[in-house]
């Protein structure tokens, strides 16, 4: 059905196309010059008054469809039917209609449900016509309208660079509403988990076990939503990478930037990007494979107890993704220092690493504290590597030799699978999410603020 | 400046040729060169980890890409496999039967179960869809290398033994501790240690000798050499009929019950072979049987086992067997996803980005469309799957683990990149382009439309393909999504549920079956794959089309 | 380092009469050649920047290098103290002698060197650092002054020298960037003066500043000759009337003509020198 409404309306766009510019070389009197637009103007100023307002009616419909014809459906239910449901099982009532009315029967539905799907069938396809009906008549009516305002003088081309204009407009608005789309959604789930735990035990507690199966009416009474350890193991792991990789990626960058010819540095360069560029899950499998099992080893071999997924291997896999951020970053920064304090300092009969340690870091060091901050920012949030490579339980320790948890872990995992939205467990997902969100925010803007401000000074 | 004192400082010139300066530039200098060496240390750490890297995953990884497979034949000679109706034959029976004439001497249930479990228990689907599409074989009989079951596959590529150490390092301790003690001998070919067994009489009474608790008298009195072990790690030193060593030596000496005795008991079979100085060794747990491998072993000397490339792991979709597990479905799941991504994001981002370079007042609202293009680049990729769980899914109620919402969910992540990279290419094209078609008489539409996008495009397109190669490894906001759903089948359209490369490469990662690893890491150098195409495509571009003003 | 029998030959050779620089008041007649220049040519990859050049430069003394942009002069001053080692694929072929030692020779080490023969840069470039680590960061590294009160002493006089000290004694420990362009220019050239070179190299050390700061540096020059070689490049051909006893004249990377300031702009012997100063070329 939704694929004939579209082609229906393609159909009417073609259609207007040719019309509008049929009509304007009807107008022109066979003089094409008299025309203010050129004809193809007003077949395509046409089309988008057929197709836009269409296909945008069809697109809200089709997104307020299903939630509305749900309403409608709960509301048919008898009150008996729904009496003391709790929301989840309602939901699970209208599934069970909603696959009963695909044909999927199971067990002996009882005669109400026979109806409300039958019901169902029929809204959907009397929306679905409704819908059809809508679209064409405004396509039509977007015809008609602006196939009467085409004459010679009429400003076709105006008309479609002011459409073209809104489309424009309505693009770049997209970051806007993303942003806006995460920070409610975040908000939302994350006031509904705060009206079921408190803030106080969320963000001091000690004891996080949200796996902990809550029976019903007893919500809070069960799991434990303490999320300092979790908070704590991110940060351990974060430091592990950064101790990986600042060291790394400075001194490379270093090396890169001072000391190498540019052959050299045109064959490593690419060769670090490379690490940027690996999929965040294949490292997470590097972890496990490879690095986990060799610290193992080695930890039994200095008669150490390392755990199999001890956050010292998660982090400093992380810490190899990292360093070509902390090298990239240095290195712009480096280079940034004008080469006039290169040559003061030589000048001066300063070596290349006097120079380096003593003139060109202390001037790059905002630039390399912005790229350091973004890559912290970027280690809080990695989540692959951690979800294979960290740990489930969440442990309040600093021992890196120990497992620990992140947040991103337990976003995953209380969320992998089926979920439902109205238990503590899946919602305190949603308030780790919105710490995230906000944590990497900060660092986000703090770290460009640096940046800016660095670049600003050389410039 | 003339009344200030000017006198050469020369308590504080340097003395050049002194010992102490050359010292002084000895050691500056040697700071350089450490400086130097930590750098190029640094450089060789970052680059011998990603060999480490690949390396690793290509030793795992090559062997997925054969199969090991035998050349079964079957007659199709079934009554149940009809020229009409090819496809309900009861392949189970036939395939079983055809392989398990391999061993005629075989009997008895568990045995020829276990011949059965040497063939991929999919290999009846696969003698079914070629006999589907060759109808006319059927009644005679065909040929046909079927795989085999994931341990054996193993096996033959030599990733996992036949046989494993019996003893682990800790038991080997606790049994040399007993030799240390020199209370293991060996008599008649059989290791005995002696125990003081104290025969309690409240385990063995006087009057029924038979039914005594010897096993515990055993027990107890092995306990005195490891008072500190749990009785599970050295109770197993002793044999089954160590017991029965005391109950002979009590009902030979009825005397002896409330005494403690001196007694030699027998050890268990693997002690047994370690005492006589060799490595004890048992089939691997993997395995049913050490019958099994006889066999394994017998296919293989008879050259019916091959090892050819695996297609099947490009042209299956996901399979709870290893051996059957393969990345269709993940693939054209991917494909999918990123089609939707590559749809949404592309006009998107270029109007966007066309929008903001080249028409937008510099204003409060563009300011802060420019700041939250930035910040939504580095917002985690968990939080956007966040974002698509609780709207696309919970708002729109659109389905789980559709490449529609994942493709959705991805271009929202995609879209920063384009702009950004579309406004550089916009920014390229010089000034004096725009300002010659505006002289001509164009609209400033038609300028951007006519001459400045058609210039911009290979920096355009380079930032696409870069921009959907980072999306084809996220995986975070897929798993979110529900995209890692177990999927046997590879989607349809972008409405039905499927998996993508990187969730799928997650899933097998976390699978206990020893192929999977394997095959996970044949499955990630199948992504790489993909993302050094992509990107040698963007690199090609960028080289071959953008030019320099 | 006293001058060696063997160089009077030079002296003589050069074509500065005794007489020229007499004129000036308070300048010595004889001038001992503190650094030689013999047939140098300096080499940017493939392209040839220099072409023999020799040049004497006296003690104690100020050397303009004039000549149209490109002329090679800043490729000649930056040969000096070897600050084209730093420049991928500069190669200098004949010989530069500072006190009969040749600064090329695979033993000298260019970071004593230009310990030796500091610099002065076109634009000021002082180090994002106080003005006082500015200035402490040259003896510091040359391991000068052992203890703070020294590195003070050195500072101070430096300052002083510099002819800033009263503008900045209160401020020593703001950033030397915050200071006005022709204070910056002066701390960079009291930072040169702390580590004690015996020649000062000023690569258009005014070219960035107004009119009053540049009276000031020149002021400055004019006082720091009697303890310093200097070599100053220069586009101003007034400048170099102004404050130099000796001037070379560069053009398309040659030497054209060279000799007491005077006698070059009055009365030079090369018809291409002439069309500069006169202002037709340049």
């Amino acid at each position: 059905m939704i694929s004939i409404v579209f082609s229906v309306l393609l159909i009417l766009v073609v259609l207007g196309y040719f019309f509008g510019r049929q009509r304007a070389l009807s107008s022109s009197g066979g003089t094409i010059g008299s025309l203010h637009s050129r004809p193809p103007y007003h077949g395509m100023y046409v089309a988008s008054w057929v197709g836009i307002p269409s296909i945008l009616l069809v697109l809200v419909w089709l997104t307020l469809q299903g939630p509305i014809i749900d309403m409608i459906l709960v509301k048919s239910l008898s009150a008996t039917k729904l009496q003391g449901l709790s929301q989840s099982q309602i939901d699970i009532i209208i599934s069970q209609i909603k696959s009963l009315a695909a044909g999927n029967v199971f067990g002996e539905p009882d005669a109400e449900a026979r109806e409300a799907a039958e019901n169902y069938l029929r809204w959907q396809s009397i929306a679905q016509w409704a819908m059809f009906a809508a679209a064409v008549a405004i396509a039509l009516a977007g015809m008609a309208l602006t196939s009467g305002r085409i004459s010679q003088l009429f400003r076709a081309r105006h008309g479609v660079e002011n459409v073209l204009n809104l489309v424009m407009i309505a693009c770049s608005m997209i970051a806007i509403l993303t942003t806006l789309g995460i920070i409610l959604s975040l908000l939302i789930e994350a006031m509904r988990f705060f009206d079921r735990v408190s803030i106080t035990e969320f963000f001091f507690g000690l004891n996080w076990e949200p796996q902990i199966p809550i029976r019903e009416g007893q919500v809070t009474a069960g799991g434990a939503f303490g999320a300092i350890p979790v908070f704590t193991g991110t940060l351990l792991i974060a430091a592990l990478a950064l101790l990986v990789a600042v060291p790394t990626g400075l001194l490379s960058a270093i090396y890169l930037t001072e000391y190498a010819n540019p052959r050299f540095r045109s064959i490593i360069k690419p060769i670090l990007e490379i690490l940027a560029g690996i999929p965040t899950v294949v490292y997470g499998f590097f972890a496990v494979l490879t690095v986990a099992p060799a610290m193992r080893d080695f930890g039994a071999y200095l008669g150490m107890d390392i755990a199999p997924n001890s956050a010292i291997a998660a982090g400093a896999v992380m810490g190899i993704m990292i360093i070509p951020f902390i090298s990239s970053f240095s290195d712009d920064a480096i280079n940034a220092v004008p080469n006039s304090m290169r040559e003061g300092s030589y000048g001066l009969g300063a070596t290349k690493g006097e120079t380096i340690t003593k003139v060109l870091l202390p001037a790059a060091l905002p630039g390399i504290m912005g790229g350091i901050l973004l890559a912290t920012s970027r280690a809080i949030g990695e989540t692959m590597i951690v979800v294979m490579a960290a740990g489930l339980i969440a442990n309040l320790t600093a021992n890196p030799f120990e497992a620990v948890t992140t947040v991103t872990v337990q976003i995953v995992t209380l969320l992998i699978g089926d979920t439902a939205f109205d238990n503590p467990k899946t919602l305190a997902a949603f308030a780790l999410g919105l710490v995230l969100f906000v944590v990497t925010l900060c660092l986000n803007v703090l770290a460009l603020r640096i940046v800016q401000k660095y670049r600003e000074k050389y410039e | 400046m003339s009344d200030t004192a000017i006198k050469p400082t020369q308590g504080h010139r340097i003395e050049w040729g002194s010992e102490q300066q050359l010292k002084n530039v000895k050691r500056r200098y040697a700071a350089d060169r450490r400086l130097q060496l930590f750098g190029l240390g640094a450089i060789s750490l970052a680059v011998l980890l990603l060999g480490i890297l690949v390396f690793s995953l290509v030793q795992t990884g090559y062997k997925s890409f054969v199969q090991t497979k035998v050349l079964v034949e079957i007659p199709l000679d079934h009554p149940s496999i009809k020229r009409d109706e090819p496809g309900k034959g009861s392949y189970r029976v036939i395939v079983r039967n055809a392989f398990r004439s391999n061993f005629p001497e075989v009997s008895g249930r568990r045995d020829l179960r276990n011949v059965d479990r040497i063939l991929s228990s999919q290999a009846r689907f696969i003698v079914r869809d070629y006999v589907v599409a060759n109808p006319e074989l059927v009644g005679q009989t065909i040929k046909i290398a079927l795989p085999l079951s994931d341990p054996f596959d193993q096996l033959h590529k030599k990733v996992i033994p036949s046989q494993i150490a019996a003893l682990s390092q800790r038991e080997k301790q606790l049994f040399k501790s007993l030799q240390d003690r020199n209370v293991v001998s060996i008599e008649n070919d059989v290791t005995v240690v002696q125990i003081d067994a104290f025969i309690d009489p409240e385990k063995v009474a006087a009057q029924d000798l038979d039914a005594g608790d010897y096993e515990g008298v055993v027990k107890e009195g092995l306990r005195s050499y490891f008072l500190n072990y749990q009785p599970s790690s050295y109770e197993p030193i002793l044999a089954d009929n160590a017991a029965d060593a005391v109950k002979n030596f009590v009902q030979q000496n009825p005397g002896v019950v409330g005494q403690t005795v001196q007694v030699k008991v027998p050890v268990s079979e693997h002690y047994d072979v370690l005492n006589k100085g060799s490595e004890p060794f048992v089939t691997n747990p993997r395995f049913d049987s050490a019958k099994q491998i006889e066999q394994y072993k017998a296919l293989n000397e008879k050259n019916l086992i091959s090892t050819p490339f695996n297609w099947e792991l490009f042209f299956n979709s996901d399979s709870r067997f290893p051996e059957q597990a393969g990345l269709a479905g993940a693939i054209v799941g991917s494909f999918y996803t990123l089609l939707v991504c590559f749809l949404i994001s592309f006009p998107v981002g270029i109007s966007a980005a066309v929008y903001l370079e080249e028409f937008a007042p510099k204003n409060r609202y563009t300011d802060l469309i420019e700041v939250n293009i930035n910040n939504l680049a580095a917002v985690p990729s968990v939080v956007f799957g966040l974002l698509g769980l609780a709207v696309f899914l919970g708002f729109f109620g659109m389905p789980r683990s559709a490449p529609l919402v994942g493709g959705m969910v991805l271009s929202l992540m995609t879209l920063p990149t384009i702009i950004i990279a579309t406004r550089a290419a916009l920014k390229a094209v010089p000034p004096s382009v725009r300002e010659a078609a505006l002289g001509v008489g164009a609209s400033r539409h038609q300028v951007v439309i006519h001459h400045v996008l058609p210039l911009a495009m290979p920096g355009i397109l380079t930032g696409t393909i870069i921009g959907l190669a980072q999306a084809l490894g996220e995986t975070a906001p897929l798993l979110l999504i529900g995209m890692n759903a177990f999927i046997t089948a590879a989607p349809g359209g972008i409405l039905e549920p499927a998996t993508a490369l990187p969730t799928q490469i997650f899933s097998w990662a976390d699978s206990p079956e020893r192929g999977f690893v394997s095959r996970t890491s044949a499955a990630i150098l199948v992504l790489l794959g993909f993302l050094v195409i992509m990107n040698a495509i963007a690199i090609f571009m960028r080289q071959r089309f953008e030019r320099s003003w | 380092m006293e001058p060696q029998v063997g160089m009077d030959q030079e002296i003589e050779k050069s074509t500065v009469p005794a007489t020229g620089v007499s004129e000036k008041p308070g300048e010595t007649a004889a001038l001992n050649p503190k650094m030689k220049a013999k047939k140098v040519s300096v080499y940017y990859g493939e392209k040839q920047a220099l072409f023999d050049v020799d040049l004497n430069i006296y003690e104690k003394s100020v050397t303009a290098l004039i000549g149209p942009s490109g002329c090679g002069k800043s490729t000649f001053i930056r040969a000096l103290n070897r600050m084209n080692d730093v420049i991928e694929g500069c190669r200098v072929t004949g010989k530069i002698l500072l006190d009969d030692m040749d600064v090329y020779d695979p033993k000298v080490d260019p970071v004593q060197l230009r310990a030796h023969v500091g610099m002065v840069f076109q634009k000021p470039n002082p180090f994002p650092k106080s003005i006082f680590d500015n200035i402490a960061y040259g003896p510091k590294i040359h391991g000068m002054g052992s203890n703070k009160t020294d590195l003070e002493e050195i500072v101070e006089t430096s300052l002083k020298r510099a002819g800033l000290f009263d503008e900045v004694k209160d401020r020593l420990k703001e950033p030397g960037t915050g200071l006005s362009g022709g204070q910056q220019q002066r701390l960079c050239i009291a930072r040169a003066i702390a580590v004690s070179p015996d020649v000062i190299l000023m690569d258009e050390p005014c070219s960035a500043l107004d009119p009053i700061a540049t009276a000031r540096i020149e002021e400055l020059i004019d006082e720091l000759k009697q303890n310093y070689t200097i070599v100053i490049v220069t586009h101003s051909m007034q400048q170099a009337a102004r404050v130099s006893q000796k001037t070379a004249f560069f053009h398309l990377g040659y030497l054209v003509e060279e000799g007491d300031t005077d006698m070059i702009f009055t009365s030079p012997n090369d018809e291409r020198t002439e069309s500069y100063i006169t202002g037709r070329i340049g």
